[in-house]
């Protein structure tokens, strides 16, 4: 692992989550009422509003959150290295200055790519201190052999990957084999040495919030450092009910084992307002920490391009068009 | 202006203040002061008193305060539009309650504005709950207007309604209230709360725009005197309220004896139980809902044991997130309190709950320092003797109390002397439907809160009043059947018989001597008095002797009649073939009671012959009806699941008068048992032996001790001890007006449903819906479901 890598490590994420024993009791005897928390979810962005300059700070603090991702069958080297630019340099010198922050420009959270981009991506960052995460264990099914999983875990962290986003088999889920799920993440959390380990649920597979929430637990038992929504290629990926269930489940081993775990929701966030209700989400439930790249990542592509529409709405009053934007 | 860098380091909101300039231009407008608003225009301001906004505590308004004679105009008015409204079409009147719905929606943000600065609750309640519903409720109402006829076949408009309304929800209370009234052909005389009089007046407006006819919605501004001179108003046939219990309580009794339609909404203390195995999380936002939502309908939160700590952990932790501030801001989880009399009323219990010993825990102390604003509140361990436990708060102030079992839940949950609303968290559905089933309130939200809808109705139990608003089941107040055309029945009965020795004896007197004694808890008793008078034939002969029954023999029947609850829970299948054993069973006795009968009341053997008939007809006609007086499922919500459960009162009162002496006992009694009652009968004092004998009907018939209890004697002395107790949930007098006037009255004291009836009854034909629906109360069951 490079030097960049390492300050990535230090920057970006906090110290490894250590893992605690399997204990299905933590999530067993937790009531996770569905209409309830369709509800909550419903109401939470109208009860915060967040307008003008704090509106336009906001939309910053989501893109710094962003894992700008290129998750697709045609991605080439030269793909990932435009996808890398875009990420170091976000926002063009005009917002920058309108919104003043030219001293300290953000950039995106990470660059989230498959494993046989991570050495170009790992080049192109070079000396940004933005992580390379990966995708591995067979994206987005995951139903490889656990050996060859494994496998690919330590390849995209050799390559330089200081984040890997594992999926899990949600058959575990299903079939509420709790030992199997929980050995599995553990063995991936091993296999990761010191990169961060982000556990994608695939929530849209798993269809109740029952599962979600004790999914959540398991994953953070073994050792996630945090727990993500979905792949992007499920049919449902992220949505508020999900990721409020998600948050609980994360204040709820926060109480139980002291370690603070990550959140990142990821697929079907493309709209500005779609990061402002996270961000609410994230607020509400678990509070300041959980609003910063540490703690809250949000897995996009799209996102960014209206993020800057609305900052150059705001930097200049008029309505913004997507060409006018440096595309990734 | 705050900058960029400076709040990513703090990520706060910021401001975002709804504009009010709309609104406050309307107010500049109306700078001299709202005159009332009758028959289609605004008079004069006259008498004002100011109206403040309570996030400020600055006067924003000028209301006149209603006088008797601004009473008199706007009742005439109402009058006076009443024939040609009654008179229109339902599909006429729909079209203007359409209207109304339609120009709600189009001055929805102004409205929503308006509340806000008016009663201090936030912007994003009143815009995202109270102004939809009103509209929704107008759209609904539309649509009963349309179907009214069809409905509620043989009934009329009930004429002029005088409607009071409450400070908490004013414009959601205004729709409750105005909308049904006007779909049923109702005329209206409204009276706002002294404190929130704005909306009203902006919705008078809203009248004039919709182009309803002038004197259809009147609005009268004012204070407790303006809504008393509105409620003793002659003019007036029916009286809707909504406000406190003492108030309410005053308005019974003012209107015993009028013949007024009385609807009460009153105070409450709402249970919240949080069984172990909720969705915690979940119930803590549910609280939180329910602080914000009419400050107080929720206040009492009785958690189990084993997850009480948890869960109050929890309850401080989102507490004191909550933004308590600018109502006017989206951001604003808790407005102000509407007045600074109810902040000191909070302030004041919170005082005597300290002395008490009680551990209470505000969420900060950043409540804004101008304006009425009291912090969110915790107050755990909390005895049921404590009295922030019996209290109505009105205020962002939860109390907690623990149990141990389902069972102790509901007895803590039932234990207080209101019944609104409840609301029930587990994710057992068999618990959360148990314990809705045994809970005394009128409406239970299964693991939600505070979910109303047009189409479901809403109304308090016990003495949070009675009447329904909303459904089906709220039109009832605003149709009335045509007043029998039947004599008056004699404000005074005849004085009993008591003194021995003086009677000469009658026919019916032959055989071994027998005195019809009382019938109570299943059995045969005597009097308290140890006395009995003699019934007489119409010559003046002694053909039986009754016992005299007194208070006492009241209070030892309606204690038999509690402990034969489980008559409620038996099915009604079961209760139906006990009444069809009860009709065989008298057939089998027909020819006797026939000879009874015309003992008693010198009938013809044919007239008594048909009496008896009619009344083994009538006994099948309720034994058919036991399993069919089916509840409801209003479409309210999507996935939700909304019930309109029928259930009985409990322990009815029932007072019959002297004409029919055994079709009129069987007439009220029979419809009130098949419905899962347990009654107190005072059958007729002058010819008592029809249903004395009939003791013995209903012991062979299976009918379970208690169910039915009998007790004889001067029948208004009686049927005052009824109405007064408050171990009885209903009572049903027929008989002189003085008496029903003083069972209204009397009433008063547990807010008792009465059903009275001061002019002759045309037995032979006194059957039908009614009566069962006189014999129940509805509990509106919420169940949103989802996977």
């Amino acid at each position: 692992m490079d030097q960049a890598a390492d300050k990535a490590l230090e920057g970006r994420n906090r110290p490894r989550n250590p893992g605690v024993r399997l204990d299905p009791s933590w999530f067993e005897s937790v009531g996770v009422n569905t209409s309830a928390v369709e509800r909550r979810a419903a109401t939470l962005t109208t009860r915060r509003s967040v307008k003008k300059e704090y509106q336009a700070a906001w939309l910053v603090k989501a893109l710094t959150c962003i894992d700008l991702t290129t998750l697709a069958g045609d991605d080439t080297p030269e793909r990932v290295r435009r996808l890398c630019a875009k990420a170091r340099r976000p926002l063009s010198d005009d917002l920058l200055a309108a919104l003043g922050l030219e001293d300290a420009p953000p950039t995106v959270a990470a660059v989230c790519v498959y494993p046989t981009m991570v050495p170009p991506a790992v080049r192109a960052l070079e000396g940004s201190g933005i992580p390379v995460a990966s995708v591995a264990t067979g994206f987005p099914a995951g139903l490889m052999p656990l050996r060859l999983r494994l496998e690919e875990i330590r390849w995209a962290a050799g390559e330089g990957a200081a984040e890997i986003d594992i999926v899990i088999t949600r058959a575990h889920v299903l079939g509420r084999d709790w030992t199997a799920l929980y050995d599995e993440i553990a063995a991936m959390r091993e296999a990761c040495g010191r990169a961060h380990l982000k556990t994608i649920l695939g929530t849209g597979d798993l269809k109740t919030l029952r599962n979600v929430y004790a999914a959540s637990l398991v994953a953070m038992q073994a050792g996630a450092d945090f727990i993500k929504t979905s792949t992007g290629k499920e049919d449902v990926n992220a949505t508020l009910p999900v990721s409020l269930v998600m948050a609980r489940a994360l204040r709820d081993y926060r109480e139980r084992a002291g370690v603070d775990i990550g959140f990142k929701p990821a697929g079907g966030l493309r709209a500005a307002k779609d990061a402002l209700a996270w961000l609410i989400l994230m607020r509400e439930e678990l509070g300041l920490p959980w609003m910063q790249p540490e703690l809250f990542r949000i897995g996009a592509s799209g996102l960014l391009t209206d993020i800057e529409r609305q900052l150059d709405h705001y930097a200049t009053g008029r309505y913004s068009a997507a060409h006018r934007h440096a595309m990734a | 202006m705050a900058l960029v860098k400076d709040i990513l380091r703090t990520m706060d909101y910021g401001p975002s203040p709804e504009s009010s300039d709309h609104v406050r231009a309307w107010l500049g407008r109306h700078e001299d002061g709202f005159g009332h608003f009758i028959a289609g225009r605004f008079g004069e301001p006259g008498g004002l008193f100011d109206v403040f906004d309570p996030a400020t505590g600055e006067r924003i308004a000028r209301a006149s305060r209603g006088a008797p004679a601004e009473v008199d105009a706007a009742v005439a008015a109402a009058r006076e539009a009443a024939p040609k409204w009654a008179a229109l079409s339902g599909h006429e009147r729909a079209r203007f309650l359409y209207a109304l719905a339609r120009h709600v929606q189009k001055r929805e943000r102004f409205l929503a504005v308006l509340e806000t600065i008016d009663a201090g609750k936030p912007i994003r309640e009143s815009r995202d709950v109270d102004v939809p519903l009103v509209a929704r409720h107008f759209y609904h109402h539309a649509g009963w207007a349309s179907l009214i006829e069809s409905a509620f076949p043989d009934t009329r408009a009930a004429g002029v309604c005088g409607q009071i309304l409450p400070w908490n929800s004013p414009l959601l209370m205004l729709a409750w209230k105005v909308a049904p009234a006007l779909a049923a052909g109702c005329t209206v005389v409204l009276k706002p709360a002294e404190y929130t009089p704005l909306t009203a007046l902006a919705f008078a407006e809203i009248c004039v725009e919709a182009g309803l006819p002038a004197g259809v919605v009147n609005i009268v501004t004012g204070d407790g005197d303006t809504g008393a001179a509105l409620v003793a108003h002659d003019g007036v046939d029916a009286i809707a309220f909504t406000g406190s219990t003492a108030a309410g309580r005053a308005i019974r009794k003012a209107t015993a004896g009028t013949g007024k339609t009385l609807t009460l909404d009153l105070g409450g203390k709402s249970p919240f139980v949080v069984f172990d195995d909720a969705d915690l999380d979940s119930a803590v936002e549910g609280v939180v809902d329910a602080m914000g939502c009419d400050q107080g309908h929720v206040s009492r939160l009785l958690a189990a044991e084993g997850i009480a700590d948890a869960l109050h952990a929890k309850l401080r932790a989102r507490m004191a997130n909550l933004r308590v501030g600018d109502p006017l801001d989206k951001s604003t989880d808790l407005g102000a309190i509407v007045a600074p009399d109810l902040l000191d009323r909070i302030e004041r219990l919170m005082r005597a709950g300290a002395e008490e010993g009680l551990d209470i825990w505000r969420a900060g102390d950043s409540v804004p320092a101008r304006g009425w604003f009291y912090p969110p509140t915790l107050v755990t361990g909390v005895a049921p003797a404590s009295l922030l436990m019996r209290e109505e708060i009105f205020g962002p102030v939860l109390v907690t109390t623990t149990f141990r079992t389902p069972d102790e839940a509901i007895a803590l949950a039932n234990n207080t002397r209101a019944g609104l609303a409840a609301s029930i968290w587990t994710e057992n559905a068999g618990r959360a439907f148990e314990v809705a089933a045994r809970l005394e309130a009128g409406v239970v939200w299964i693991n939600s809160v505070n979910l109303f809808d047009a189409a479901s109705s809403f109304g308090g139990w016990r003495e949070s009043g009675f009447g329904r608003e909303g459904g089906k089941e709220g039109l009832f107040a605003y149709r009335v059947t045509d007043a029998p055309s039947g004599k008056p029945y004699p404000a005074k009965a005849p004085a009993l018989a008591a003194l021995p020795g003086t009677l000469p004896a009658g026919e019916g007197a032959a055989g071994i001597d027998r005195t019809a004694k009382l019938f109570v808890g299943g059995r045969q008793a005597r009097p308290d008095s140890g006395a009995s008078y003699g019934v007489l034939d119409p010559q003046g002969r002694e053909v039986g002797l009754a016992a005299s029954g007194s208070r006492k023999d009241i209070r030892n029947a309606v204690e038999a009649a509690a402990k034969a609850a489980a008559w409620a829970s038996a099915t009604a299948h079961n209760r139906a073939q006990v009444l069809y054993y009860v009709a065989e069973n008298l057939s089998a006795r027909a020819e006797e009671f026939a000879a009874r009968l015309t003992a008693m009341t010198g009938a013809s053997a044919g007239a008594a012959a048909a009496e008896v008939d009619a009344s083994i007809r009538r006994i099948f006609f309720y034994a058919g009806f036991a399993d069919k007086l089916d509840g409801a499922v209003p479409a309210t919500r999507a996935k939700c699941l909304t019930l309109a459960v029928n259930e009985p009162w409990g322990v009815m009162g029932i007072v019959c008068p002297d004409e029919a002496p055994l079709l009129g006992f069987v007439s009220l009694v029979m419809p009130a048992i098949a419905m899962g009652n347990c009654i107190v009968a005072v059958p007729s004092a002058r010819h008592p032996l029809g249903a004395t004998d009939f003791y013995s009907v209903l012991d062979t018939s299976d009918v379970p001790a208690g169910a039915v209890n009998i007790v004889t004697g001067e029948a208004n002395g009686l049927a005052l001890t009824l109405a007064e107790h408050d171990g009885v949930d209903a009572v049903w007098y027929v008989g002189g007006a003085a008496g029903a006037a003083k069972v209204e009255a009397a009433s008063a004291g547990n807010l008792k449903a009465t059903w009275t009836q001061t002019t002759q009854v045309d037995w032979p034909r006194a059957e039908g819906r009614e009566f069962l629906r006189r014999a129940t109360r509805v509990k509106a069951i919420w169940t949103p479901y989802g996977e």
